[in-house]
């Protein structure tokens, strides 16, 4: 048995034995929708009991707090989403954050912040969108001014997910109006309890909120807080969406409900709803969705499979940045199709006594758009799929 | 979990896709293929019998590098090869739009192997040999099912008398003999049929697609004695049956190597045309629908590997994978073909532009052995695990 068989084993075994208790009030869709300190504490605590069982930051550095293996940490992630435990809170940090700071940081910064991060005891939050740079992010306008060995912190970032909750944000600034792309800097800044920042939420069309504004006013950070060169933020920012748009592997992910767990639950949903005085699973309109859909989620997972395939992929970045424009689509799809299967009963939302699944499925059809607006609208990454793997004409 | 994560596609199998392709390449170019198909319309649409247009010498050089047995087992004179590898082959066959027999005498050669009779071998050695198979029986009715045929087969002897007609027999003028599935009283048997025996009459059909020939095959009391018998009455829907994968298969691959030459000649159009003072690779109008047909493209050839590996390695889970790349293929490609056609322009819409050859192609294969919704009706109870 290899090593990475026993760790599967490992996996398997503690995620039996360790599976929290599912807890007295209602976890969001998502780690991004948590609103309250009940959420948060529980979250925490199960992302610190998973770090420290070694199922967190498996392939990161020993001396960054992580476990120093390779290949282990793919296997944690399936085997948490297998086991279908609560996801981690602290997904910022852990796909975004913890990479960068890895590719980008100094010696300091690797040692100060990748282990707390492992651990959820500090919780990340992402600032790159402002009001007038969304799609067009090398438009950010948040300034940094250097003032001796600190930078002074002015600006306005938005849709930004836990910040509620952060200690820490990674933050794309303008450090020079005198170039677009090359005068951007990027920055790890104190959130909580800081002097001039001010967390304000937003409020989703679900009703819920998760994701806020973050005002700065003349916030003081030191240098050594400065990822990479000053006027490299572009290229930092650059490897931050690599993680978030999923075309690498990150410091840890995992738990919440799988793809394939969804189309179960979509047949489920179809056998127990009347369509036309039938279960609409009989209906085989209805069965052709959800097929169809089913093949989507088979193909992402061949097409993750044979990304691994050197010889049976023909560029190296075709098949990885397809990665969140199918996930984002396929869950849009997948929500919206069981709304077609409840029919009228999809008008009844969280709450109502009468919902099919607790009114699940038009509150995650309302929040599917999150995922395909963010980290780049999937029109951007059309533009970058066409244009990277294809070669057309840069559209800008 | 008992798959192989890289497919099983190995130093050996990317070898054997390596060749295939600069094989290809250097003897089948589109240039070629043009001349060769497309010459002239009147004479591929308007003569009385569809002329058969093909090489025949690069045919003979497929069967000396070993492409028919390639699936053959070894204890048959064959290679014995992996379904990835057969499938890699099938991708570059599609990838040249190749007018031959090799994907009809691949799906008879997986038939033949599922029979596992001393007639199948006898007849698999004729395709390691390098005769061309076709497969006739499935289509009937419009189902493609492993007992679908409209073939009777009277018992006689050690053997039997067929008779009837097999619609959609695929390059029925090149295959030198016939695997008809027919019905007799005690179900569905198959039985080697050579394409000059007395009673055949090949009735070709003129057909859109002009990379094949396919026709509708008469048999009128047709004896075939015991050698023929590849599978008794009631033995042939079972061998159909654990084919079927690999057909689906091998079809889906076809139809992935193709849809991938579409993506990439419809990206190099809009690499270097012009409109607007722009390369229309510049508008997202164009430069979207591309991306869209790279992503299904790039999910059907993985479900189509996956289903290859299943049917070597975890065969319980490899009919609801074929399906599944069957179906993704299908779509992929008549996305693909819709977008090859529209985002040339005018010139898209004209004989001498090479894009009409693979849609053609591409549109027979869509349907052939069953489409996209097809194959999702069947996969429905597939996936219902509770069933």
């Amino acid at each position: 048995m290899t090593e990475h068989d026993e760790f599967r084993e490992y996996c398997r075994r503690w995620l039996a034995e360790n599976r929290p208790a599912p807890p007295s009030f209602r976890l969001p869709l998502s780690p991004i929708e948590v609103m309250t300190e009940e959420q948060r504490r529980y979250l925490c605590a199960w992302e610190k009991k998973c770090y420290d069982a070694g199922l967190i930051g498996c392939d990161y550095p020993k001396e960054y707090g992580g476990g120093g293996h390779s290949g282990f940490q793919q296997i944690a992630s399936q085997e948490m989403g297998r086991a279908q435990v609560p996801y981690m809170i602290n997904v910022i940090g852990l796909s975004m954050a913890a990479p960068t700071i890895l590719n980008h940081g100094t010696e300091e910064q690797k040692r100060r912040f990748i282990a707390p991060l492992l651990s959820a005891d500090e919780i990340w939050c992402q600032g790159f969108s402002e009001p007038n740079a969304g799609s067009d992010l090398a438009n950010a306008q948040a300034s940094a001014v250097r003032d001796g060995d600190n930078w002074v912190i002015n600006g306005h970032k938005v849709w930004t997910s836990l910040a509620h909750f952060a200690s820490w944000m990674i933050m794309v600034t303008r450090t020079s109006n005198d170039h677009k792309y090359n005068g951007l800097t990027y920055f790890i800044v104190p959130i909580a309890n800081t002097k001039g920042v001010t967390v304000r939420p937003l409020i989703k069309i679900t009703g819920e909120t998760g994701f806020n504004e973050v005002l700065f006013e003349d916030v003081v950070v030191p240098d050594s807080y400065r990822v990479d060169d000053i006027g490299k933020g572009w290229t930092v920012a650059m490897t931050t969406l690599l993680y978030e748009r999923g075309a690498a592997e990150g410091a840890g992910s995992g738990g919440g409900i799988s793809l394939d767990e969804r189309v179960a639950q979509l047949i489920d949903l179809a056998k127990r709803c009347r369509r036309d005085g039938k279960p609409a699973w009989d209906d085989p309109i209805i069965r052709d969705r959800v097929a169809g859909l089913a093949i989507r989620v088979e193909g992402m997972r061949q097409v993750h499979r044979r990304s691994r395939v050197e010889a049976l992929t023909d560029h190296p970045m075709r098949l990885p940045l397809q990665a969140k424009v199918t996930v984002s689509e396929l869950m849009q799809d997948i929500a919206a199709a069981a709304l077609e299967i409840e029919g009228p009963a999809s008008s009844l939302y969280v709450g109502d006594p009468g919902a099919p699944d607790n009114g699940q499925w038009p509150l995650a059809y309302l929040n599917s758009y999150g995922f395909t607006i963010a980290a780049g609208s999937n029109e951007i990454q059309r533009n970058i799929l066409g244009e990277r793997v294809l070669g057309l004409a840069k559209s800008k | 979990m008992a798959q192989p994560k890289d497919f099983g596609f190995g130093s050996e199998e990317q070898m054997l896709r390596d060749q295939a392709r600069k094989f290809l390449k250097d003897n089948a170019p589109i240039e070629k293929l043009r001349a060769l198909v497309a010459k002239d319309h009147k004479l591929a649409y308007e003569s009385p019998v569809q002329p058969l247009a093909w090489d025949e010498r690069v045919w003979k050089q497929m069967v000396e590098l070993g492409w028919t047995a390639l699936a053959v087992p070894e204890s048959a004179g064959g290679a014995g090869m992996k379904m990835i590898a057969v499938a890699a082959l099938a991708e570059e066959i599609g990838r040249a739009a190749l007018p031959s027999p090799l994907i009809a005498t691949l799906i008879a050669t997986c038939v033949l192997r599922a029979a596992g009779t001393a007639a199948a071998t006898a007849c698999l050695e004729r395709i390691a040999g390098g005769d061309a198979a076709s497969f006739a029986g499935p289509g009937s009715e419009g189902s493609w099912l492993p007992d679908a045929t409209s073939i009777t087969a009277a018992a006689s002897g050690d053997g039997a008398v067929l008779s009837g007609t097999a619609p959609f027999v695929q390059e029925a003028r090149k295959a030198a003999f016939f695997l008809v599935a027919a019905r007799g009283a005690k179900g569905v048997g198959l039985y080697a049929v050579a394409a000059d025996a007395p009673g055949v009459k090949i009735h070709p059909d003129r057909v859109v697609d002009l990379t094949r020939d396919q026709a509708h095959v008469e048999l009128d009391d047709v004896r075939v004695d015991g050698a023929g018998v590849v599978a008794v009455a009631g033995a042939g829907e079972k061998a159909v049956a654990a084919a079927l994968p690999a057909i689906l298969t091998i079809v889906a691959a076809d139809l992935c190597g193709a849809a991938e030459w579409q993506l990439q000649t419809t990206a190099e159009y809009a690499r270097v045309r012009t409109q607007f003072d722009r390369l229309i690779g510049f508008f997202q109008a164009v430069k979207h629908p591309i991306v869209n047909v790279m992503i299904d493209v790039d999910r059907a050839r993985s479900l189509a590997y996956a289903a290859a590996c299943a049917i070597d390695t975890e065969p319980a889970d490899a009919l609801r994978l074929a399906r599944m790349a069957k179906a993704a293929a299908s779509d992929a490609a008549a996305f693909a073909s819709s977008r090859s056609i529209q985002l040339h322009g005018g010139i898209g819409f004209t004989w001498e532009c090479d894009v009409h050859i693979y849609v053609k192609r591409q549109k027979h294969n869509q349907f052939y052995f069953g489409d996209g919704p097809y194959q999702r009706a069947k996969i429905a109870p597939l996936i219902d695990h509770s069933a």
